[in-house]
């Protein structure tokens, strides 16, 4: 633990820490560019120069030069700020002056450090170097001009997303970033290099030219399009959302965000369903809240509870969830289900379907086996964690399932559950082992008997201690934990998703992951969501909901975290949020809600669960009773992936005209039929 | 990428004399290093394309080929193939003259060593190819063998001492695919003073027994 002092302030910083590391520490600001805490250090921009006593008269560069005992930094010298002014001044003689017609203008890092050591005009009267701009997809805009060369977008694809595309060809004056032969980022995480590049040489092709940063406004929220709740912020300017960026949670996100979750946003303005709708004659047609109303009391008026049900989909927050599920049990219908693609989940106790050794526990794993899941797709900001686990503490990684490229290197050991026993001798030879149990596993008919099975693998290979809690199930939909926290589940001889297609009246909330074909014609289908996907097309009333951007919501993450997002912009047109029109129906047909304010909601939802008290905090634990869930005899029958498309996996990803461009440049078109 | 005047093969694979060459170089390197193998295997790709092609470059499907090789990323070696200027990224002729004009050369007239080249070739600029395909002029900094100054490299073989009058002489000979011998044009001994040593002239290994 060397103690250095840094401009008279004393430090003592962790042993191998770097100086700028302990500039930090101290509380000092340090210049830098190429520099970032989560990727290796390169050392290349040379803009974070100090001056360290006892050293060669030199400025040296703070991020490469290891901290040592008795170490004496000065961070704002002449010599300090003469260097730093040099290295400003070299980065600047390629650099475009279009800061005005540049998107990273406002927060570029390059604007800001000029305004403390750029000059205010120019000794270069040469011409400036044009380097050709790459066309790297559908989501990151180049402008090579403005690169300068720090490096941090090769190392994060490299090291971070694990799928090296991008690197630096030729060298000195002719260095260009880039993917040499032209090629779509096919990573998951490629737009985070958007974030981490400090000028405007990559930015956002779908929000290109579109806003200025200092014109939005900024509010936090939980990302609803997997089932990590990354933190996320929505700029938005009026009513519309321009853009999502991650906000940093060391917990969940670290600072990363999956694309989908950054880029369908375009799809929240298409397909809107922004009035209520009646099916008239066959047909849906436009109607007033008060005639969709209506509909809805008539057709329940007398009816017995047992011929309703109601299905949660999995973009839902929990208080819509328990509003329809308070509302059931007014109805008298045990006849409730979030499980819409038929996961065979229990919540006989959380952790039969939480992650519980949390996501930032995967870094302490030292042996992962990955049943029956495909992270990779299904949380790429997860699979990032893994693959840290396994780049930065050497954890091994097992898989059963399809085989496939997760970015890191893994032991193939089977595709179905007859790899069962191979996988218990593979996580044996950990100390800190880990199950992961996808939804892949978990959705066949012998779900139930693959989750007795894995937590059976669990608890023999010493994974469910005291301390370290190493069963987890991997969810795909936001809301399902959250739901099963709630227990939108069947009631006493209620009825399933499978069984409650042939009821007379059926409440789609949001529900559109299932074959809404097999939905009885007889069916009264009320769909209450935002999109204009599969559930609305089936529907007899439609009432629009909001999209999770527009309103307040409780989102439990598959670590089983409880966590708000904010409203960012108003429901479109006649839409509202969703437990307003569940509450706002229960006094129209006579069973009155008794919450009146999202507070008063939220206080029943503490009640209903007491987890939901804890926003965002959730304590690391162990497991002290082993006893798993009930199965059965499993079927040897390979794991299916369960998403096929990353891209398009919910109602507002296939609205979105980005994700759909997404696929068309990454994933392999379908055959051409033989001529 | 500007665009490009010219097509990539389809296809790249490694022969059997490069596939024990490659071998042999691997065997270099401790396991899990054969990274470390990169250049001379980029090497091995350049030769055997001049032995099929008669143009010594390393095509996009020979960098792929030599990362599937060597189990790296393809980006890792295209921007090894990139940073140094002796790999060819683009088809040349069949000779690739090389031609040094950092200031030792320059100072013993590489000027007109360059003009000798461009008129006896036809070739205007820096990287262009003769008409006839046969040569490939590139500007090069120091080779290192300033004391014979100026240099002219044709592929891998050092023409010392040259000017004018000797590169026509060199540029018809290769014409005639009959390259001479390597070396000094002025039959200087390896890097020795013109007209044979001025030192050391008698054997004497103790001066004064």
């Amino acid at each position: 633990m060397p103690k250095l002092t840094i401009d008279g302030i004393e430090v003592e910083v962790p042993a191998g820490a770097t100086v700028l590391q302990a500039a930090e520490a101290a509380g000092i600001e340090i210049p830098r560019f190429c520099y970032h805490d989560r990727l290796s250090i390169a050392g290349n921009c040379r803009m974070c120069l100090v001056e360290i006593e006892k050293t060669p008269p030199k400025p040296i560069s703070s991020c490469t030069y290891p901290a040592a005992e008795g170490m004496i930094v000065h961070t704002d010298t002449p010599m300090v700020r003469n260097g730093r002014r040099g290295v400003m001044e070299f980065l600047l003689i390629n650099h475009p002056l279009d800061c005005p017609i540049c998107d990273q203008g406002g927060e570029c890092d390059l604007q800001d450090q000029a305004m403390g050591y750029g000059m205010d005009h120019s000794r270069y009267a040469e011409n400036k170097r044009a380097v050709p701009d790459k066309n790297l997809g559908p989501l990151v805009k180049t402008s090579m001009n403005r690169c300068i060369h720090c490096t941090r977008c090769i190392r994060f694809i490299s090291e971070v997303a694990g799928v090296p595309d991008l690197g630096a060809t030729s060298r000195g004056e002719h260095m260009e970033v880039g993917t040499y032969v032209e090629k779509a980022l096919s990573s998951e995480l490629s737009a985070n290099i958007i974030d981490l590049c400090p000028v405007g040489a990559l930015t956002s092709k779908p929000y290109a030219f579109s806003a200025r940063s200092w014109e939005l406004s900024k509010t936090d929220s939980i990302d609803v399009l997997d089932a990590v709740g990354a933190n996320i912020r929505v700029d938005t300017r009026g009513p519309e959302v321009l853009r999502i960026l991650p906000r940093l949670n060391e917990d969940v996100n670290e600072e990363w965000l999956g694309d989908k979750s950054r880029f369908a946003i375009d799809g929240l303005k298409r397909k809107r369903l922004d009035k209520p709708w009646l099916r008239r004659d066959g047909k849906l047609q436009p109607a007033t809240w008060q005639q969709a109303f209506d509909a809805i009391a008539a057709k329940l008026h007398g009816m017995a509870g047992e011929k309703i049900g109601a299905i949660a989909g999995d973009l839902c927050d929990a208080e819509s969830m328990l509003a329809l599920k308070d509302l059931m049990t007014a109805l008298g219908s045990p006849n409730i289900d979030c499980r819409q693609d038929g996961a065979k989940l229990t919540n006989a106790r959380r952790d039969y379907y939480t992650f519980n050794t949390q996501i930032a526990g995967i870094e302490e794993a030292d042996a992962i086996l990955i049943i029956g899941s495909n992270p990779r797709r299904e949380a790429p900001v997860l699979n990032a964690r893994i693959r840290k686990a396994w780049s930065q503490s050497g954890a091994k990684i097992g898989l059963i399932g399809a085989e496939t490229d997760l970015t890191y290197p893994l032991s193939h050991l089977g595709t179905g559950p007859s790899a069962f026993a191979d996988g218990e001798g593979f996580l044996k030879s950990g100390k800190r082992p880990m199950v992961i149990v996808g939804q892949g596993a978990l959705t066949r008919a012998d779900g139930a008997a693959v989750l007795a099975a894995a937590w059976g693998i669990a608890a023999r290979a010493g994974a469910l201690t005291a301390e370290w809690h190493g069963f987890n199930v991997l969810h795909t939909a936001a809301a399902r934990v959250g739901a099963l926290d709630l227990g939108f589940v069947p009631g006493p001889n209620g009825k399933s998703v499978e069984a409650m297609l042939d009821l007379d009246v059926l409440w789609l909330l949001g529900a559109d992951e299932f074959d809404t074909k097999k939905i009885a014609a007889g069916t009264f289908v009320i769909y209450q969501g935002h999109h204009g996907d599969a559930g609305a097309a089936r529907a007899d009333v439609i009432l629009p909901g909001a999209a999770y951007t527009e309103k307040s919501g409780t989102y439990v993450n598959t670590e089983g975290r409880v966590q708000r997002g904010f409203m960012a912009t108003h429901p479109p047109g006649e839409s509202r949020e969703d437990w307003k029109i569940i509450r706002a129906l229960s006094a129209r047909i006579g069973h009155t809600l008794p919450y009146d304010s999202i507070e008063a909601l939220r206080a029943r939802l503490e009640q209903v669960n007491p987890v939901f008290a804890n926003i965002s905090f959730l304590p690391r634990f162990g497991c002290t009773d082993t006893t798993g869930p009930r199965g059965g005899a499993t079927e040897d029958v390979a794991f299916a992936p369960r998403i096929k498309h990353y891209h398009r996996t919910d109602p507002i990803s296939r609205a979105s005209p980005t994700m759909a461009a997404c696929v068309a440049a990454l994933e392999p078109a379908p055959a051409m039929a033989a001529e | 990428m500007a665009e490009p005047d010219f097509e990539q093969p389809a296809h790249f694979a490694f022969d059997a004399e490069s596939g024990a060459e490659i071998a042999h170089i691997v065997a270099k390197y401790p396991v899990g290093r054969q990274a470390s193998a990169v250049i001379p295997a980029l090497y091995v790709a350049q030769r055997q394309m001049k032995r099929q092609t008669g143009s010594a470059w390393v095509p996009v499907k020979a960098m792929d080929a030599v990362a599937e090789r060597l189990g790296m990323a393809p980006i890792r070696v295209y921007e090894v193939t990139t940073f140094y200027f002796m790999f060819n990224t683009a088809p040349i002729g069949k000779y690739h003259l090389q031609l040094c004009t950092t200031t030792p050369c320059w100072l013993r007239g590489s000027d007109e060593v360059v003009r000798a080249c461009r008129d006896a070739t036809g070739i205007k600029g820096w990287k262009e190819t003769s008409a006839d395909g046969l040569f490939t002029m590139t500007e090069v900094e120091c080779v290192g063998a300033c004391v014979n100054a100026p240099i002219l490299q044709v592929d891998d073989d050092f023409y010392e001492d040259m000017d004018a009058e000797k590169v026509k002489t060199l540029i018809a000979a290769l014409r005639e695919g009959k390259p001479p011998p390597p070396g000094s044009m002025i039959g200087r001994q390896t890097s020795a003073p013109e007209g044979g040593p001025t030192t050391l002239t008698t054997l004497q290994f103790a001066p004064g027994t």
